[in-house]
């Protein structure tokens, strides 16, 4: 007899488990991402939610490594497109763009521990795309 | 970019990184020559070990009391200019006496990007790296922090972060728990203007007392001077053949 309540009670915590996710979700808010400042993403919105940190990570250590200063994954572009336009950064809130999910995934970040949170000052030549200045001379004054 | 934009792009590269090979050392006046025109790669070419950044300080040039280069790496990579035990130098102004004759020397010392550094050889996770253009450089995504490489660089030119870091410049990441030491301004460099921000404090100085340039370029004119002029390296007897050379001590 005691097996047979104990067998039901294990069910019925089972069940509860089950279920609890599901309770528990309906009570907290999707993040709500503000739009990026460009046209569009550099891969698919699915792709960066899956693969992001892939990217990152990959070109992280080309440009570290290597010397390569491609712009279409570096962590810069992202913080140029996404800084919030009310705190001018993308981890300074619980809104703002990469803490949003992070917060809702309960994902620490150590990014932000030494990458700036906001873009560049415009002012700066630094902030200019970085074209190799070999090519900046084209014919035609075209850019490459 | 697609590879098919791409193309005309780097045909057009070639052409004009040949033109550029001819115009090295174009004389712009009588005596004033313009040197390495043709170092910049594009953004998506790696580093090239067929270069080897360096510099070369004349320290009879340098200025006593003099901080330009220093206050001018601190703007650009972002230091607090703090010079507290546990505050970042990456560049320091030492006055040095001579024992016997009393002579003294005021001079810029910082990381000398050693070909072989003793910092590389003890880093327990390979995050104290020397790039394939002769900069050395600290990894902070795999820097544990363990100083390792401080207590083996002869130089004494790397410092720790101790405290935690906010505003940080976009082009140069740090932070809390990781090592760092003069980068020879990597950012500039990679952007192709072939200078660091020191060098340029002290020719805006007027005082010309620092060169920044490709060692391997024979057309440069740091290549030039260490052919032409007597260099030194500061403990030449430990054989790390350093990429930044004094002259006049
Ligand atoms: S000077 Fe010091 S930090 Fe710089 S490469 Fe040599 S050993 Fe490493
Ligand atoms: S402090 Fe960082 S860079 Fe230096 S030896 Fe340790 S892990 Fe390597």
């Amino acid at each position: 007899m005691r097996e047979i309540i104990r067998a039901w009670g294990l069910t019925a915590l089972l069940a509860g488990l089950l279920l609890a996710p599901a309770g528990v979700m309906a009570g907290v808010e999707k993040p709500v991402l503000e739009r990026g400042k460009g046209e569009r993403c550099v891969e698919d919105t699915e792709y960066m939610r899956r693969y992001h940190m892939q990217l990152l990570k990959h070109h992280r250590d080309d440009t570290m490594r290597r010397g390569i200063r491609t712009t279409k994954h570096s962590l810069k572009g992202c913080v140029e497109c996404h800084a919030s336009s009310k705190t001018g950064s993308v981890a300074s809130s619980k809104e703002d763009f990469c803490m949003a999910c992070h917060v809702y995934a309960s994902v620490k970040l150590d990014c932000w521990d030494c990458h700036a949170t906001k873009p560049m000052k415009k002012t700066t030549p630094a902030a200019m795309p970085r074209l190799s200045p070999l090519t900046v001379g084209l014919p035609g004054g075209q850019q490459p | 970019m697609s590879d098919l934009q791409q193309k005309p792009v780097n045909e057009e590269r070639r052409t004009l990184l040949k033109a550029g090979a001819v115009a090295t050392g174009t004389a712009l006046a009588p005596g004033v020559l313009l040197f390495g025109a043709a170092q910049a790669r594009a953004p998506e070419e790696p580093a090239s070990d067929k270069v080897r950044w360096g510099m070369i300080i004349d320290v009879n040039k340098c200025a006593d009391g003099c901080n330009d280069c220093v206050t001018a790496c601190n703007e650009e990579n972002g230091l607090s200019g703090a010079t507290g035990p546990q505050d970042s130098q990456w560049i320091r102004k030492l006055n040095i006496r001579h024992l016997k004759t009393g002579v003294e020397t005021s001079l810029p010392m910082l990381c000398v990007h050693c070909e072989h550094p003793p910092c590389v050889d003890v880093c327990p996770t390979g995050a104290s790296m020397k790039r394939a253009d002769g900069i050395v450089l600290v990894d902070r995504h795999i820097c544990i922090g363990c100083r390792y490489c401080m207590m083996a660089c002869p130089y004494k030119a790397r410092s720790f972060v101790h405290e935690p870091l906010t505003d940080q410049n976009p082009e140069v990441p740090r932070g809390k728990g990781c090592v760092e030491s003069c980068t020879f301004c990597v950012q500039k460099v990679d952007r192709g203007e072939n200078t660091t921000a020191c060098v340029e404090a002290c020719n805006a100085a007027g005082h010309k007392a620092m060169i920044f340039g490709d060692m391997n370029d024979p057309t440069s004119e740091i290549a030039q001077i260490l052919k032409t002029q007597k260099t030194t390296e500061i403990r030449a007897d430990l054989g790390l053949n350093t990429g930044v050379r004094y002259q006049g001590i």
